[in-house]
């Protein structure tokens, strides 16, 4: 038998080094985990500073003792390939698992176990932990804004109506697919203006008149992104066709359009949108709050898009252009049979970041005093009877967003990764 | 003929739309400010503001003019992202070598960050650091000292003030040092070029950054004093801090979300930066019988650089801009003072709404000009 070194560790002692190793890590483990949720020091008995280091310096000795070539155990291969290959990185993988370890309990019990959900009023909410009562009670005014309660169900179905009218394309007849482009361009938009116009804003059919004033909460974040979306992607692609035309006037035009837009915040577009631009409407002219930030927005975000769509415009192949002008196309025939198909296809998971961004953007219209899910917050927050809640609002709506964001960022690497390989 | 007509027709329509919307629009501006009594002119700018602001870089009071609150406003949404720039570089580099880590706990834990603090509106983020989790520090009289000096409390950090005799000369020893690393690094370069002689250039301009301040201190009569904060009782149940500097609690939710948020896109530039160079370029470095040092110093991060450089700078832009976001938990930056108060007072919107975006589309359109220069510079001149 060889001499039993500490930290070096060899093959011929395998056995040895690798069951030591682990029980000193498992030690190290026990006294975080200890300490951590039954509130136990077992290592109080050493000096000061010691008593902190204790796990790390322990953990730190039984990795290194753990790491061995080639051992011929495949779990410990590959714990050591991912987790363990130097001194360095174990360092930094006890210090992950020991942060882990450290903040579980207590977010845990703030989060889930001493949280309260019952009763409708502030006085349920007695615990150290979170009230989610809160969240219960507002969770109508957060998703629809004052919007009157008993006409919510007229949010949902022009919802319902919008996304189902979206997804016509997928079940449209053989012969009736090439005006598809149209549908989603012409017609879709203004069919979900009609829609949301007559259902969410009412006046007409017995319908009982909404304001828009009245609007808000997560609803208003998807109606504005959702306008946004469908108005400037057009837009968009006109500037991004003009920024790459020939003729000086129109390519130099495009150009400071993209600039201007892409170069100030949003937020100053919305104070313009706010208190800029009913100045320049005419005299006896008014113009919803709405459809003023609308607007704004719609002009901003064409801006980002149509860079997006001039990408995928540059990265065709010029024996495209030549092809199709060979053949004694126009401009227009040349860019809507041949360019247009192929580029848009390329920037869809571009366009997809861009709605991602923009969905990202649309809490800023609370600045103008549009009452979307942050503003609806912003508004709880201050209603005198339910004070001192605002960490769980924000957490409540962190979660909502986080969710729609996430699901949307691998959406569109999916959607990338499909249109990589089919090229 | 049938070309000429072919070409200038779209163009002229084109410049008679601008024309004719923008005519349409200013002769609705006229009609308007003409009913309203308002006139049209930046006069108001030298007239006396007669407004406060919290906080503030450069002497202001109410007396002064409002092209003074412009420039108080325009340097505290520098000065905001400047200390954001900073972080977020430095965070964002971090978790973006982890993420090519080939530990998996960290790889692993770098990529959460990412797709969290990426995918949260920055908005909800400033909120939420700003009323809910800086609301949760403790008042100034119980107050933990961090490091002994500094106290993290519900109305602001403070940290010790610098006293400086002689600032002159240290800073003239700090320019002395800048100049000499760079000709340093210029006789560096044509050693190398000529004789193929490598020296520690960054041990050099490193030792030269510390060396030639410290004599400054020895020799040119510098000296730092640190002026420490105090707590000192208001009354009865208030108390406050005395000396030193503070930094609002406004700027500090600020500076948390802008860089957390941004350092997640800066990690990724820098991830893409790193994935792009080739294996092969590391591999032919080494069997030249370059160093690993070398390998990385001189074949990596050169071409690493050329690739995370462009749109980390974009990053940059994104976040000067992000940072106008301050308005909404009245942070007194550019827009919440010129914008919101100024234009509230004054009623000219047209004036300052214009004035505002156009100084945010001066600092896009400069770091965009430097930038292209910067990319012509260092693209790779192909044969």
């Amino acid at each position: 038998m060889q001499t039993f070194n500490l930290l070096k560790p060899n093959r011929d002692n395998i056995k040895n080094y690798s069951i030591f190793g682990s029980f000193l890590v498992l030690v190290s483990l026990i006294d975080v985990i200890s300490n951590a949720f039954l509130k136990i020091n077992l290592t109080s008995f050493l000096p000061g500073s010691l008593t902190t280091l204790f796990p790390l310096i322990i953990g730190l000795i039984g990795l290194n003792m753990m790491r061995i070539d080639y051992s011929g155990n495949k779990t410990l291969d590959l714990l050591n390939k991912n987790i363990n290959t130097n001194n360095f990185n174990a360092l930094l993988t006890l210090l992950i698992l020991f942060s882990i370890i450290k903040a579980l309990p207590q977010s845990l019990s703030w989060m889930i176990l001493d949280a309260t959900i019952s009763g409708d009023s502030k006085d349920a909410c007695t615990g150290t932990g979170a009230c989610w009562t809160y969240i219960k009670v507002w969770f109508r005014r957060f998703m629809y804004g004052m919007y009157p309660n008993e006409f919510h169900w007229r949010i949902n179905t022009a919802f319902i109506l919008v996304i189902a009218l979206g997804f016509v394309g997928y079940f449209m007849k053989e012969n009736l697919k090439k005006y598809l482009a149209l549908y989603y361009v012409i017609i879709y938009p203004v069919i979900a203006y009609l829609v949301i116009y007559y259902l969410i804003s009412g006046g007409s059919f017995g319908l009982q008149w909404v304001e828009t004033g009245a609007w808000g909460g997560l609803s208003l974040t998807f109606i504005v992104s959702f306008f946004c979306l469908i108005f400037c992607f057009p837009l968009g692609m006109i500037f991004a066709l003009g920024r790459r035309s020939n003729l000086p006037v129109i390519k130099y035009i495009s150009i400071c359009y993209i600039e201007f837009w892409r170069g100030v915040p949003l937020i100053t577009v919305l104070f313009m949108s706010s208190v800029m631009f009913p100045m320049f409407l005419p005299e006896d002219f008014f113009m919803d709050k709405l459809v003023r930030v609308i607007i704004a927005i719609t002009l901003f975000e064409a801006a980002y898009c149509a860079e997006v769509i001039r990408g995928g415009l540059q990265s065709l192949p010029r024996g495209q252009y030549d092809a199709a002008k060979s053949l004694g196309m126009g401009y227009w025939k040349m860019h809507i049979f041949v360019i247009l198909p192929q580029a848009l296809k390329l920037v869809i998971p571009g366009i997809a970041n861009t709605f991602l961004a923009l969905v990202k953007d649309t809490p800023l219209i609370f600045v103008v005093g549009l009452a979307e899910l942050a503003g609806m917050l912003a508004l709880a927050k201050t209603n005198p009877k339910w004070l001192g809640f605002a960490m769980e609002g924000y957490i409540f709506a962190s979660i909502v967003f986080w969710i729609i964001c996430y699901a949307m960022s691998k959406y569109s690497y999916n959607l990338e990764a499909k249109y990589k390989t089919e090229r | 003929m049938n070309n000429i007509i072919k070409k200038f027709i779209p163009q002229i329509l084109a410049i008679l739309f601008v024309v004719l919307i923008f005519g349409f629009l200013t002769l609705n501006a006229q009609t308007n400010m003409d009913n309203r009594g308002i006139d049209f002119g930046f006069g108001f700018l030298s007239q006396e503001s007669s407004f406060d602001v919290q906080f503030s870089l450069i002497e202001y009071s109410g007396s002064d003019s409002y092209a003074r609150a412009f420039l108080v406003g325009l340097l505290n949404t520098l000065l905001v992202s400047f200390i954001s720039i900073i972080i977020c570089t430095i965070l964002g580099v971090i978790i973006g070598v982890a993420r090519l880590s080939s530990n998996y706990l960290i790889k692993n834990s770098a990529a959460w960050y990412v797709e969290f603090f990426r995918n949260i509106p920055l908005l909800l983020q400033i909120f939420f650091w700003y009323y809910a989790a800086l609301r949760a520090l403790p008042t100034p009289e119980k107050a933990n000292a961090w490091f002994g000096v500094t106290y993290m409390t519900v109305k602001g950090y403070y940290i010790p003030a610098m006293v400086w005799q002689n600032l002159s000369v240290f800073l003239y020893c700090g320019l002395a040092a800048i100049i000499s690393i760079i000709v340093l690094r210029n006789y560096a370069n044509k050693l190398r070029d000529t004789q193929g002689k490598q020296i520690p250039v960054l041990l050099y301009s490193v030792a030269l950054l510390i060396v030639l301040p410290l004599l400054s201190f020895l020799f040119g009569g510098v000296s730092l004093e640190f002026e420490i904060p105090e707590l000192k009782k208001l009354s009865k149940i208030s108390y406050i801090y005395e000396g030193g500097i503070s930094l609002p609690p406004e700027l500090i939710a600020l500076v948390l979300a802008l860089s957390l948020y941004t350092s997640t896109f800066v990690a990724e530039c820098v991830r893409a930066g790193i994935e792009g160079v080739t294996k092969g370029q590391k591999e032919a470095a080494a069997s030249v019988g370059l160093t690993p040092n070398q390998v990385l110093k001189l074949v990596i991060m050169p071409q690493a650089l050329r690739i995370i450089i462009p749109p980390t700078t974009n990053q940059y832009l994104n976040l000067t801009k992000n940072s106008s976001l301050a308005a909404a938990i009245a942070y007194p930056d550019l827009v919440l003072v010129f914008a919101g108060t100024a234009l509230m007072q004054t009623g000219k919107a047209i004036e300052i709404v214009s004035i505002t975006m156009l100084t945010y589309l001066t600092i896009s359109l400069t770091i965009a000009a430097i930038m292209n220069w910067y990319n012509k510079k260092i693209e790779i001149k192909e044969k």
